[in-house]
């Protein structure tokens, strides 16, 4: 039985990355489902944060990057058939470290829109509620929106740059080890955004922290050294993997 | 043993110290001696007639305007130049061969020697390109002269912008240009003013690449086109100091107090400039 919301949103076959003569991702391929959290885990070097910035071309601009292999998304291929300014509003990011633009909350998200067309007053204030909102970040900020972004704390920033990213309505969101510098409940709230995001979005999660793919993540896919080795249901990658260097990774007995 | 070292510890103070004076005294002698002599000769009609008497008396005005003309010349001419190709060596040209290659030419470029520049403006601008000895040979000789400062100024506070920022704009859907137009730029235009005011405030006081491009010893009135010659304080003060005989030692001094007034200026708005934006910025 075909599920209709399990179709493939992504699809990356036989992918090699390479940054000069240092081959950092191995024939990797694998299917991003719509609508679904897919948690990437591996220990340091594994790759992870290079096929994400490879998934919205934000390697582009590097000299020494070069890969083989192909990337779709909705069957259109990104390298190929799309500009990468049109592909990345599609595939929206969320970096390691918190990365507000030097300007007010309000231009934080309103950036985006702007870009895009959106200039009326009414539309931005609507999308700058929403979004807050979705980021469990509104009722932090609703009354200071001209304050310098860079004021908020680590993790209101995290949020408010989650916030920005779903302001361009990009149909999947990277996140690249999220979660990283918060501490536990702004790590919560973020958590909590992303399991009601998945409504209307399909998102990846990169992470250090196995516990957090095992906690939002449906599925789960381990990198080890370049390698793709293993992607399944997260409860059976945390309970019943098929390989041992999975267990081993999940089980902490080493990375 | 210990003694040695505190002997040692003071005669290296002492040293240093000695070092820095060398270096700061000649300004004040320079900028005291200048202000002393010069203070007296500045007066309303000094700053707003023309020279009279083969220079022996009246102002100094047609100098300042055509100095003015000139700083106003470089700036439209090499302001956006300077920006543009940085911008490109910056945020476009990969590193390659050909970037290699401009690096080096900028950097000689800063060291070619000034008069060598109004040679150069003499041969291209007045006479090759038929511009005539002329405010726009001038400018153009001087905006060339400040290009490679403004371009390493520029770069310098383009990549100061955090690689960080360009990223989230284009993760956003931004295109390049939009990336570099509505992030990089603002964030960078304080340095890059700063460094820009700074260049074209040395060319305000050059000579030498005005000599043979647009500089007159005396004009009965002030330029009406970009292709007429004017005088310049530098070129004036030349003048004054070397081809009129007898002149009043005041009226030199003057000329040259309000030639090192209007650097100043230019130079404390660059400092303010980078002062008030260091002040506001965030990162």
């Amino acid at each position: 039985m075909v599920d209709e919301t399990s179709k493939d949103k992504l699809v990356v076959k036989d992918l090699n990355v390479r940054y000069g003569t240092k081959e950092v991702l191995r024939q990797i391929s694998f299917a991003v489902r719509s609508n679904e959290i897919l948690g990437i885990i591996g220990p340091a070097n594994s790759g992870k944060t290079s096929l994400l910035r490879t998934l919205n071309r934000l390697n582009d601009n590097d000299a020494a990057f070069s890969m083989s292999g192909t990337v779709t998304l909705d069957g259109q291929d990104i390298y190929k058939k799309m500009a990468p300014h049109t592909l990345r509003r599609k595939m929206g990011i969320i970096f390691a470290l918190p990365t507000p633009l030097p300007l007010s909350i309000y231009e934080n998200i309103a950036y985006g829109p702007k870009l895009h067309g959106t200039r009326n007053k009414t539309a931005l204030n609507e999308i700058i509620e929403r979004t807050l909102r979705a980021s469990f970040l509104w009722d932090e900020v609703k009354d200071r929106l001209d304050m310098p972004a860079m004021k908020l704390s680590g993790g209101q920033q995290q949020r408010l740059c989650i916030a920005r990213t779903l302001a361009v309505e990009p149909e999947i969101i990277l996140y690249d080890e999220p979660c990283s510098g918060l501490d536990p409940i702004s790590t919560a709230k973020v958590e909590e955004a992303m399991t009601l995001l998945t409504k209307q979005f399909t998102q990846i999660l990169v992470t250090n922290n196995t516990k957090q793919a095992a906690r939002v993540s449906d599925r789960t896919a381990f990198f080890l050294t370049g390698e793709l080795v293993e992607i399944d249901e997260t409860q059976r990658i945390f309970t019943v993997p098929c390989d041992q260097r999975t267990e081993d990774y999940v089980s902490g007995r080493f990375g | 043993m210990k003694l040695d070292a505190r002997l040692t510890e003071k005669v290296v103070f002492f040293l240093l110290l000695l070092a820095t004076l060398v270096i700061v005294v000649p300004v004040f002698l320079i900028a005291g001696l200048i202000v002393k002599n010069g203070f007296a000769a500045l007066s309303w009609e000094f700053l707003t007639q023309s020279p009279r008497l083969g220079m022996r008396a009246g102002g100094i005005f047609p100098a300042i305007v055509g100095t003015m003309y000139l700083v106003f010349g470089t700036a439209v001419f090499a302001l956006p130049a300077g920006i543009f190709a940085a911008v490109y060596l910056c945020e476009y040209a990969k590193e390659s061969r050909l970037t290699r290659i401009i690096d080096v030419a900028i950097v000689n470029l800063a060291g070619v020697p000034s008069v060598v520049y109004g040679l150069f403006g003499l041969g291209l601008f007045v006479v090759f390109l038929k511009f005539g000895t002329s405010i726009l040979s001038g400018s153009l000789t001087l905006a060339i002269m400040s290009l490679p400062v403004i371009v390493t100024a520029s770069r310098e506070a383009l990549n100061s912008v955090p690689q960080s920022f360009r990223e989230v704009s284009l993760a956003l859907g931004a295109t390049r240009w939009q990336t570099i137009s509505r992030v990089v730029l603002p964030n960078a235009l304080p340095g890059i003013i700063t460094g820009a005011i700074l260049a074209i405030s040395r060319a305000a006081g050059e000579t030498a690449p005005i000599l043979f491009t647009v500089a007159a010893f005396y004009l009965p009135r002030l330029p009406q086109t970009l292709f007429d010659q004017c005088m310049a304080l530098p070129y004036h003060l030349y003048v004054i100091s070397t081809q009129v005989p007898n002149l009043k030692p005041h009226i030199q001094y003057g000329t040259t107090l309000v030639l090192i007034l209007m650097i100043l200026i230019m130079n404390l708005t660059a400092v303010f400039i980078r002062a008030h934006f260091r002040k506001k910025k965030q990162w």
